[in-house]
């Protein structure tokens, strides 16, 4: 297993670079594993990362695409709820770029 | 991520230059203790691997007589060498498929026969040393199990066989692949492979009720669970959550609204893939197949449609018969098998393929479609491998070519061929088949989709394609990740079932 340092603290994650115990998360974890995506975060990019954790808690996966265009379409407007919108904002894909960033499990299966 | 770049297409595709050595140690990750030991595998390699890595080769060998015959009788001819999408793109000698087989038959010869027992130098026979093992672990995860060399093996070798079973020699000592087996033990604990629990799936479906209801202003149903429907719709999860995959399902939902046919998915069976296959383990196999028996039974449908997804249909196909009593071929002593069989209504072909079922439709007349709504579209079509060379479809040879295509034709003006060597039975596979669909084997991945983007640039240069459709969402989801980086658009690849969205009018029959 390999770990990131954060302010001090260390935090384990698994081959990839996710964080294994999603309950450490915070938003300085989340802020340093953008950086390790080359990702700046921006208010946009904290909406994304904001929905994807509270959609966790409730259901204990990361929504699907459609989903999530859906919400973030409903908070921020018409415009930005589109799968381009989001890839701008994650060009690794919205899925697993973002759900790393929020410290969630990586989704795996036919995606 | 960013250091990934495809390789530059052949100017005259024929073998390519060896660059030996190019994909060593560029095998996926190693499950660990926890993924194995949840589905029944030793948590990792132990002292004893090595006899009992070879004890399970010689249990392999005396079950499937064909595991056997496929180890001695390779002439090495060399027909398949340069036959493999990922020899193709990768250059590795290793990949060619003779190759490739040659790491496990090398280890066969050294222990199973008596030559290589007593000269082991002279037959090319070696020890299965730790090293051989990183190899096979490494190899056989650049292979996606397609078949393609074996259509042109003159020996009718069955390369996805070897693989299958050196994968399940390693799964045997705890030395195998991350991706596949965490997915399967999602599907053993939460009934599909993304691990997609039923309130999640239930939220979903009916966000997709308010969307079609939004675009369409008709209330189509996506109904879950429901008890005495004539259709259980088993398809991928990826259906359910990936983009452009959920765009095919919606165009499921819109063919049975639009037939009046009741149905239902199942949250404790959502699954149609089935990775047991790509692990070459009968008990894995059984295990996830035995969710969709159970599923049926509860429900009490007469029916099993299987969306697009080109293992599962293989599975489905070839089977479900024996493994759970979908189709013909139960054993008489297997309650359930026996009740189910009982249960299903035979004047349908059970199971059925959603494109057999909206192709009968279609012949029936009770599908309305505005083709000219897909004119933005000039569509080809990818076989995926385990369709095209692993099953059939409207009980009559080829019918897994014709029907797809016969489809995109009734909903669509433009449709071209890719060149015929590269599609039917001799389709490439799309390069993330087989368990290979993980970012850990992303250069793999890009490399074996080279055959494919190769013949499709032509078409879209020739012709002006630009939408790719198929019927697996594996094929789905590799080609959004791997077209951007040949230069295309990642929406270009999509569903059938899609192009059948886009066009059905509802609320006319």
């Amino acid at each position: 297993m390999s770990s990131i340092e954060v302010g001090g603290k260390s935090y384990e994650t698994d081959e990839e670079g996710y964080l294994v115990d999603l309950a450490e998360w915070t938003p300085e974890v989340g802020s340093y594993l953008a950086q390790t995506e080359g990702i700046e975060m921006t208010e946009q990019h904290w909406e994304v990362i904001n929905f994807l954790r509270e959609y966790f808690e409730e259901y204990q996966i990361a929504p699907a695409v459609r989903v999530l265009t859906k919400a973030i379409g409903k908070k921020l407007g018409a415009d930005k709820g589109t799968s381009e919108y989001l890839y701008g904002l994650f060009p690794y894909g919205p899925g697993k770029q973002a759900c790393k960033i929020a410290g969630l499990p990586k989704p795996t299966g036919c995606i | 991520m960013a250091d990934i770049a495809a390789p530059a297409y052949r100017i005259i595709p024929i073998i390519p230059a060896l660059k030996p050595g190019a994909m060593e140690g560029k095998g996926p990750f190693v499950a660990s203790d926890k993924i194995n030991e949840a589905i029944g595998f030793p948590g990792h390699l132990a002292d004893d691997w090595h006899d009992k890595a070879i004890a399970k080769m010689g249990d392999l060998l005396s079950k499937y007589r064909s595991l056997k015959v496929y180890m001695d009788a390779c002439v090495h001819c060399g027909a398949c060498s340069d036959k493999c999408h990922y020899f193709i793109g990768t250059q590795d000698p290793k990949n060619m498929p003779v190759a490739r087989q040659d790491l496990m038959r090398s280890v066969y010869r050294r222990y199973f026969t008596l030559p290589g027992k007593l000269f082991p130098k002279l037959v090319g026979a070696r020890d299965l040393t730790k090293e051989v093992l990183d190899e096979w672990h490494n190899y056989f995860h650049q292979c996606s199990e397609c078949r393609r060399c074996s259509v042109f093996c003159p020996y009718g070798i069955d390369t996805a066989e070897v693989t299958m079973a050196a994968r399940e020699i390693l799964d045997s000592v705890g030395y195998g692949q991350k991706y596949s087996l965490e997915i399967i033990g999602k599907v053993h604990k939460i009934g599909n492979n993304l691990g997609l629990p039923a309130a999640a799936l239930k939220d979903t479906l009916e966000g997709l009720e308010e969307d079609v209801k939004d675009a369409t202003g008709i209330d189509v149903r996506f109904p879950i669970d429901v008890h005495g429907a004539e259709v259980l719709l088993i398809t991928p999860s990826a259906d359910f959550f990936a983009e452009p995959h959920i765009d095919s399902l919606i165009g499921y939902a819109k063919v049975f609204h639009a037939t009046g046919t009741s149905w239902t998915v199942s949250s404790m069976s959502s699954e149609a893939g089935n990775f047991g296959m790509f692990i070459g383990n009968y008990e894995q196999l059984r295990t996830i197949a035995l969710r969709i028996r159970q599923a049926a039974l509860e429900l009490g449908v007469k029916r099993i449609v299987v969306g697009e997804c080109g293992h599962a249909w293989r599975v489905a196909y070839s089977f479900w018969n024996t493994l759970s009593g979908v189709g013909d071929g139960a054993d008489p002593n297997d309650r359930f098998a026996q009740m189910l069989q009982k249960q299903l209504d035979h004047r349908y072909k059970q199971p059925t393929h959603i494109c057999e079922f909206t192709w009968d439709m279609i012949q029936d007349e009770r599908l309305v479609f505005d083709k000219s709504l897909n004119d933005k579209h000039i569509i080809t079509f990818h076989d995926s491998c385990n369709v095209a060379r692993g099953s059939g479809m409207g009980g009559y040879p080829g019918g897994q070519f014709d029907i797809p295509r016969n489809i995109i034709k009734a909903v669509a003006n433009n449709f071209v061929e890719m060149d015929p060597s590269t599609t039917h039975e001799r389709t490439f596979c799309c390069g993330g088949g087989g368990g290979l669909l993980t970012d850990d084997l992303i250069d793999v991945r890009v490399k074996g989709a080279l055959p494919r983007m190769e013949v499709l640039q032509q078409v879209a240069d020739e012709h002006g394609v630009n939408f790719m459709a198929c019927i697996c969402a594996i094929c789905k989801a590799q080609f959004t990740k791997v077209l951007p980086i040949y230069g295309f658009d990642r929406k270009m690849i999509g569903g059938v079932h899609q192009l059948v969205s886009n066009a059905i009018k509802l609320g006319v029959k």
